[in-house]
């Protein structure tokens, strides 16, 4: 418990310089754009005097190195500055959009993993088959369908042809804002209220977003098990359990797929990037109201603060996100906390 | 009441891959009376792990049974059922391995893994029952219970041997195939290791298949012994008579060439050649690239086994 | 020539007929965006060619839009701006990041420690991210949508190259020409590059086929081109808009070319990474 206890702490001292690499490289993106943000985001006509005055207001006139210090230090409170366009903290606008992203990329990602690993493994298990051939083809296929376009024609497909499932929002007319005041998570909430005919219908606007984004990165957990799972049936302690009467199936899925997905989480880590990008232009496809669209809305406004708010939001996601995985490895496999 | 705990009659098993067919065992007939150990030595590739793997139907895709029979007490472990061949998998034969090291699963408890091999075989045992007789187990073995709640890898290779040991005896099969089982321990571990499976030889009442590349530990341990080269059985007899008068040529060689540090040899006999290649064997005996003694015929008719003195010896020599 | 081909057939089995399809759909894309002109029935920017969202007939055999373009002949011609930009960002990000790979592990040390931790924080942030906030930060034009898509890859050659040139740095042949006095840009150049220039060119094949989706991503969010440009991932937005009244038509078609060169490409990373490298055969 002490090692494991150490090694928490050290993996997440390791955490903070790339973090601070992430948020300086957005502080530099965000401020190599040609021509004035002051001056285009007042339509691009203000009179000189105003401008100044603009940006006097939101500290632009300052040295860099003076904008950068106080922009490392407004991070460290938590604060990401004012809205230039809105009378909005940034941080509230993420805070509204936040719990639908998370909401969607949880259900996409539950999808990938019933998707992905299980015709991994299989596909592994009888390797050169013609099952095998036929996932691993799936596979590719599904890689390299974008992700838009599989939304686009899902929404085609069941929203308008069968008219089965919704294709925008996160949920209907008839479903009242005030049900949705707890956590911003909808599945959440409407449980939380005991209002099933609400509940029912935020599950069903989150089928075809949810699907969209999980089939897209099923095609690489297919993938990644696979290959894992070839190394792992190899070792001897696969044939030592088949050996000793323990039946083919328990011994594939229970001793080499947990042993497989040891590898599979770590490399889950480095997707969070993947299933981040899914996410926007999945929000993008089907209106979906998360960080993404925000990002994007804000983008075509010029509202340069949210940007790069959204933008920090997101870095520090995945150095979480990274940790976390990293924090879980550590649990299942012995091996790393000794 | 058989008096023969495994006899194989004619085996072939073959691997088809995309170049040919390997023919790792072919035309093996070994018989190993209960209470015996057999020592099946051969150079690595020559078909002898794979015959081990065979007895419990343990072939890796793509290898496949190519005819012959494998009896365990009579009845041929070939045309059973999966699920016949699941009881027979640890509860009556049982197997170790080269490497410890590899042959637990690094992510569960040893005991946990003792508690899944007795519960798979025994419906209705709970998991502190099975616990129980692991430790009891490990105890004859010398090992602390307290041991089954550790990790594989908080343990040495030796105590790790042990352990798979334990878990190969546990439920009380009678008959034990060991598949190169001191290769990777160093020489005073393997000693202990030897002695142990001797004494446990006789608590338990096991029979032995003792799978191995290094004749000094089949000389220790072995009654009988089967020699086996490019996937067929050249030579094969009573350990005593086969080391004392080895008949064929190959078996000649692998005697000579053992470092003995008591005859004072001055350089070390090694055998010319390379093993052969199974997909395309040679004609004729599949030895006779390689011998010293070749005649005309070994070239074209592979030798059947004829018996000499107390023992059997494929070879034209001997015809 | 043919016989070549099938004893390369058996040789590798699936795999190369993977590579071979794959190169098939690329070569194919590429003839048509070299030829655009020429098989093209209509000008793309024509807005007069026909009825007005008419599905698919034999005058439109891809319908129109609701500006009264022909989608057949804007697919023709919006080849070669998804290629272009791909294959010229793909170019880019190889060339930098795989000087400065050579370079980071050649040279070891703190630089190299520094430059590592950097680009890997880069690796780890969304690429598509990155590319949107560069795109919307150099405003649209065929330039700045290169540059941010070229900007996403230059972290996986980074990655790839250091690492191989910090093992083959190592090598015996290596200090054996270092030890004769070979000065630094040499045993770069003639001894490391050459090995590690198989692995980038399957890198590269499957980076292309990324760079496709990921431009026709920006320009399906309005952030790359302007509007004069043909384009599909332009076009599969623009039909997003008639989705909801069922002209199918418009999305089909520019996501199934997105779809199929992405694939093109994949496919003939793949087959070349079985090929060139059996040791990846069972991955």
């Amino acid at each position: 418990m002490k090692n494991l206890l150490r090694y928490v702490i050290t993996r997440t001292l390791l955490t903070i310089p790339m973090l601070f690499i992430l948020l300086t490289i957005v502080f530099v993106v965000v401020r190599i754009m040609p021509g004035d943000p002051v001056s285009s985001m007042l339509g691009g006509h203000a009179p000189q005097k105003v401008i100044d005055k603009k940006k006097e207001e939101l500290g632009l006139n300052r040295p860099l190195i003076v904008q950068y210090g106080s922009y490392l230090l407004q991070i460290c409170r938590l604060d990401l500055g004012d809205s230039m366009i809105f009378k909005q903290k940034v941080m509230d606008a993420i805070g509204d959009k936040l719990p639908a992203t998370i909401e969607l990329t949880f259900f996409g990602m539950l999808i990938t993993l019933v998707v992905g690993v299980p015709l991994g493994a299989y596909a592994a298990d009888k390797r050169r088959s013609a099952q095998d051939y036929g996932i691993r083809l799936y596979g590719i296929v599904i890689y390299c369908i974008p992700v838009y376009w599989l939304g686009l024609m899902l929404q085609m497909i069941f929203g308008i042809w069968l008219d089965i499932f919704p294709i925008a929002g996160r949920t209907g007319g008839h479903v009242f804002a005030s049900t949705f005041e707890q956590t911003g998570f909808y599945v959440l909430d409407t449980l939380l209220m005991r209002d099933f005919s609400a509940f029912g219908d935020v599950l069903v606007h989150l089928v075809l977003p949810s699907v969209t984004l999980g089939l897209t990165l099923s095609g690489i957990f297919i993938r990644l098990t696979r290959a894992n799972m070839l190394d792992v049936l190899k070792a001897d302690y696969i044939l030592a359990a088949e050996a000793r009467g323990i039946g083919h199936r328990r011994v594939v899925y229970k001793h080499g797929l947990l042993n497989a997905f040891v590898p599979i989480l770590t490399m889950m880590g480095l997707q969070v990037a993947l299933l981040m990008a899914g996410a926007l232009l999945t929000e993008t496809t089907f209106s979906w109201p998360g960080i993404g669209r925000l990002l994007l809305e804000r983008i075509y406004q010029r509202d340069y603060p949210t940007i790069q708010g959204v933008i920090v939001i997101f870095a520090i996601i995945v150095a979480l996100v990274s940790l976390v995985v990293d924090i879980i490895y550590a649990l299942i496999d012995p091996r790393v906390r000794y | 009441m058989h008096s023969n705990i495994l006899e194989i009659e004619d085996l072939h098993v073959h691997f088809p891959i995309h170049i040919g067919t390997v023919r790792a065992v072919e035309n093996v007939t070994m018989t190993i009376p209960q209470g015996d150990v057999m020592g099946l030595v051969g150079e690595s590739g020559c078909g002898k792990s794979t015959l081990g793997f065979s007895i419990l139907r343990l072939l890796r895709p793509p290898g496949e049974f190519a005819g012959g029979q494998i009896r365990y007490h009579g009845r041929d472990i070939l045309q059973m059922n999966t699920k016949e061949v699941l009881d027979l998998r640890g509860k009556r034969i049982a197997m170790i391995f080269q490497d410890p090291l590899t042959s637990l699963n690094p992510l569960f408890r040893v005991g946990d893994q003792f508690v899944e091999a007795i519960q798979t075989h025994e419906n209705g045992v709970s998991k502190k029952e099975a616990l129980q007789r692991a430790a009891a187990t490990l105890e004859r073995l010398g090992i602390a219970p307290d041991r089954l709640q550790e990790y594989p890898h908080q343990m040495s290779g030796g105590m790790r041997q042990r352990i798979m040991i334990g878990m190969a005896l546990v439920l009380n099969p009678d008959l034990l195939i060991a598949d190169e089982p001191t290769t990777s321990l160093d020489v005073i571990v393997e000693a202990q290791f030897l002695d142990l499976l001797n004494e446990l030889r006789k608590q338990f009442n096991l029979t032995i298949l003792l799978i191995s590349h290094n004749l000094g530990i089949v000389a220790q341990m072995a009654d009988r012994i089967t020699v086996m080269y490019g996937g067929r059985v050249v030579e094969s007899g009573g350990a005593a008579a086969v080391f004392a008068e080895p008949r064929h040529p190959y078996t000649q060689g692998l005697l000579a060439s053992i470092p003995n540090i008591k005859l004072d040899q001055p350089q070390l006999r090694t055998m010319p050649g390379a093993p052969p290649d199974l997909v395309h064997p040679p004609p004729g005996c599949v030895f006779h690239p390689r011998c010293a003694y070749v005649e005309g015929i070994c070239r074209e008719q592979i030798p059947p086994a004829f018996k000499v003195g107390d023992h059997l010896t494929a070879c034209w020599r001997y015809g | 020539m043919i016989s070549r081909f099938t004893r390369m057939g058996v040789k590798y089995g699936v795999e190369w007929w993977i590579l071979v399809i794959g190169a098939v759909v690329i070569l194919g894309v590429i003839a048509m965006a070299l030829f655009a002109g020429s098989i093209a029935p209509y000008d793309p920017h024509d807005q007069n060619t026909g009825p007005q969202l008419a599905p698919p007939s034999s005058a439109h055999l891809m319908g129109t839009d609701n500006l009264q373009r022909d989608v057949f002949s804007r697919i023709i011609f919006g080849a070669r701006t998804i290629l272009g930009v791909a294959i010229l960002a793909a170019i880019i990000s190889s060339l930098v990041g795989i000087s400065m790979g050579l370079i980071s592990g050649y040279a070891g040390g703190g630089f190299d420690k520094a430059l590592s931790l950097i680009i890997d924080s880069v690796y780890s942030f969304p690429g598509l991210i990155l590319a949107i906030t560069f795109a919307a930060m150099l405003g649209p034009g065929i330039i700045s949508i290169t540059f941010a898509v070229a900007v996403i890859y230059i972290p996986t050659y980074f990655r790839l190259v250091r690492g191989q040139t910090l093992t083959i740095k190592e090598e015996l042949y290596v200090e054996a020409a270092r030890a004769i006095g070979a000065p630094g840009r040499t045993i770069l150049w003639q001894y490391i590059f050459p090995n590690v220039i198989a692995t980038t060119v399957v890198v590269f094949t499957m980076n292309v086929g990324d760079a496709i989706m990921i431009e026709a991503a920006l320009t399906y969010l309005g952030l790359g081109l302007p509007p004069s440009v043909v384009d599909w991932g332009m076009d599969l937005a623009m039909g997003k808009k008639f989705l909801p009244s069922g002209h199918w038509w418009l999305i089909t078609f520019p996501g199934t070319m997105i779809s199929l060169l992405a694939l093109g490409f994949t496919m003939l990373g793949e087959g070349l990474a079985e090929i060139l490298n059996p040791r990846l055969l069972e991955r």
